[in-house]
């Protein structure tokens, strides 16, 4: 059985990982240098993709950031989303994953989706808990570590990857799904559809238009130290000693 | 003293370590009451007690084994709100973030994630957590009331002192409305003979080991020394080895008295899973690699050729 989906998938624009971060004077990070849909989503957007080809419906991607997160949101549109909405407002700015997930349940509760999709954690902020407190404010139920995803009807089965395996969870949608990079391997947006996402649409949004009120940090950083690094040991070449050096160690740490 | 949570998951009907580490945390920052739920909660009552807990509050519906998040979330919040606590602390494990991060959102509280400490400070709470890829550790200060904060395993060290704790019934109905996520069926894969996160020796592989086929290698290194096989996210990624060998941010932090990492770059998100160990021996063909600057022995070399040469070294150590 299948029937069409309405798939909401949580976008996030973070810093190239193959650049170097830097920090502002207010101790957020940048994200205006070099910057990239994040990995992680990318392969929500995948999955995305893969459910509504087997399923007919729609993709829209969700996303929180400044304006030039338009490029992330056209990344995903690239590859064969539908349409996008961006969620911008300078408030927003350094905004904690309790503010995000208000904002992103604030926009993706009008679309009623089936089924929302989110990564398991961002590259930069990287805490995870967007995706369940996105679930908490949408009502719905959640399953993390999603490696693998069938849709029958309204009924959801996932594999669930656990510290030792996996566990098969059910669930009825609408639900939100966090998903593992094993989910699927994203594809190459074609120049046809590089084309085509030229005139898609991305709706951009302030929180005035959500309704919500910004309210109180719930946490705020008191200070930055730098992180305690071990010190280095000696670095020797493979000169044909080495292994004796490394059995010498396992002995003073009485392994062997 | 201010009222502290732990949230003592459990893991087929036993207390985790992750939750006896983070109870030798509490019993320094407050009155510990600890939450135990779902099969087995009372039995585990007596080990809480032993690590400090004043109070047990158990509930052994078969809902919080058979639901993700929501009926765990219910009893929380449902003894929160008869019962304020000051600080929450869940373990920084796939199933307790699900938790906490519903609970923070229903408590609009917000949370501090991925925390290595925390200490009372002004009458809230400060947690330090990894910053800007590692390099800094944030202080973040708690600003509503309870604080949450989910805290990385092995960041402390479970220490058993003795006591009895008060077993009290968590009294809360958990409705249809809350079994949604259901849970029907459990696969495991890991088939250690040692596991992971107790070895005494951790033997690591990442892209350096050029492919699956060269994992046995390490697994051999691995039996000689009695010890157990982890690997990086990259590898794990791209299908060599499964997801329960993972060391790092998004997998397993293990704090073995030694830790061999060959053919890893050394990325903080490695890092953060395995820096706590006594002694770390690093082999990469790369001098400047970042794992080489936090090693306490680093041997440049092929490890493909280095590995073998070690693992018939300490067989023969051992003859
Ligand atoms: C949100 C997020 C979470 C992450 N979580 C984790 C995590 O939990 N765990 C994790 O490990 N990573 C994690 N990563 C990935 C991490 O950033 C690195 O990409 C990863 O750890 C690199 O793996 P590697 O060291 O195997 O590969 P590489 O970085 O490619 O390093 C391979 C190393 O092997 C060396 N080498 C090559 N050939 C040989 C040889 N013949 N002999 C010896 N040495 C050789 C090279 O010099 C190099 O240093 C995460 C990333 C993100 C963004
Ligand atoms: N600003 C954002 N905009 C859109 N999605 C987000 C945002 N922040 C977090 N998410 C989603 O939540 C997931 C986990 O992020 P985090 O909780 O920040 O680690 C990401 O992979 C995204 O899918």
């Amino acid at each position: 059985m299948t029937s069409a989906l309405k798939i909401v998938v949580t976008v996030k624009q973070v810093p190239d990982p193959n650049s170097n971060l830097t920090l502002e004077a207010d101790n957020t990070l940048s994200r205006e240098k070099e910057v990239v849909l994040d990995p992680g989503d990318e392969c929500g957007v995948e999955e995305g993709l893969l459910l509504k080809e087997a399923h007919g419906g729609e993709v829209i991607l969700v996303s929180m950031g400044p304006e030039k997160a338009k490029d992330a949101i056209r990344k995903g549109l690239s590859m064969g989303a539908d349409r996008g909405v961006l969620i911008t407002d300078p408030q927003l700015a350094g905004a904690d994953a309790l503010l995000t997930a208000r904002a992103l349940a604030a926009a993706i509760k009008p679309e009623a989706p089936d089924l929302v999709i989110c990564g398991t954690e961002s590259y930069d902020g990287s805490t995870g808990m967007v995706p369940p407190m996105l679930a908490e404010l949408l009502g719905m139920p959640q399953v993390s570590f999603a490696k693998k995803v069938e849709i029958d009807g309204s009924t959801i089965k996932v594999h669930r990857q656990t510290p030792d395996g996996y566990q098969v969870v059910e669930a009825s949608t609408p639900v939100l799904i966090s998903v593992t990079a094993a989910i699927a391997e994203p594809r190459y947006a074609s120049l046809k559809g590089i084309m085509a996402a030229r005139s898609k649409e991305i709706k951009q949004i302030g929180l005035g238009d959500l309704g919500i009120e910004k309210g109180e940090p719930a946490e705020t950083i008191e200070g930055l130290t730098e992180a305690e690094t071990r010190k280095a040991g000696s670095v020797i070449e493979d000169d044909g000693t080495a292994v004796d050096r490394i059995i010498q160690l396992l002995v003073e740490a009485k392994v062997v | 003293m201010g009222k502290v949570w732990v949230y003592a998951e459990l893991n087929q009907g036993n207390v985790t370590p992750t939750a006896l580490e983070l109870m030798a945390k509490a019993r320094e920052l407050g009155d510990v009451e600890a939450i135990a739920l779902g099969a087995g909660a009372k039995a585990a009552a007596a080990t809480l007690g032993k690590h400090g807990a004043k109070v047990v509050h158990v509930n052994e519906d078969a809902a919080f084994d058979d639901f993700i998040a929501e009926p765990a979330t219910d009893a929380l919040a449902a003894l929160h709100k008869e019962q304020p606590a000051d600080l929450i602390l869940f373990g920084f494990t796939p199933d307790s973030r699900d938790v906490a991060g519903r609970l923070a959102a229903r408590l609009e509280v917000g949370l501090i994630s991925g925390a290595g400490d925390v200490a009372a400070k002004d009458g809230g709470f400060v947690a330090k957590v990894p910053y800007f890829g590692g390099a800094k550790l944030a202080s973040m200060k708690a600003n509503k009331k309870p604080a949450i904060v989910l805290v990385r395993p092995k960041s402390f060290e479970a220490k058993e002192i003795g006591g009895t704790a008060e077993v009290k019934d968590l009294n809360v109905t958990i409705d249809a409305g809350s079994k949604r996520a259901h849970v029907t069926e459990r696969v495991v894969e890991a088939s250690e003979k040692v596991k992971l996160e107790d070895a005494r020796v951790v033997i690591s592989g990442g892209r350096g080991m050029g492919g699956p086929d060269n994992f046995p290698l390490l697994e051999d290194l691995a039996n000689a020394l009695g010890g157990a096989v982890g690997a990086t996210r990259a590898v794990v990624d791209a299908g060599w080895v499964p997801y329960s060998m993972q060391v790092g941010q998004t997998g397993k932090s293990v704090r073995p008295g030694v830790y061999i990492a060959v053919g890893i770059s050394g990325a903080m998100q490695h890092t953060v899973g395995m820096k706590a160990s006594k002694v770390i021996i690093a082999i990469n063909k790369d001098a400047e690699a970042p794992i080489m600057k936090m090693a306490d022995l680093g041997v440049v070399g092929d490890a493909l050729k280095i590995v073998p040469a070690l693992t018939a070294a300490v067989k023969a150590k051992k003859r």
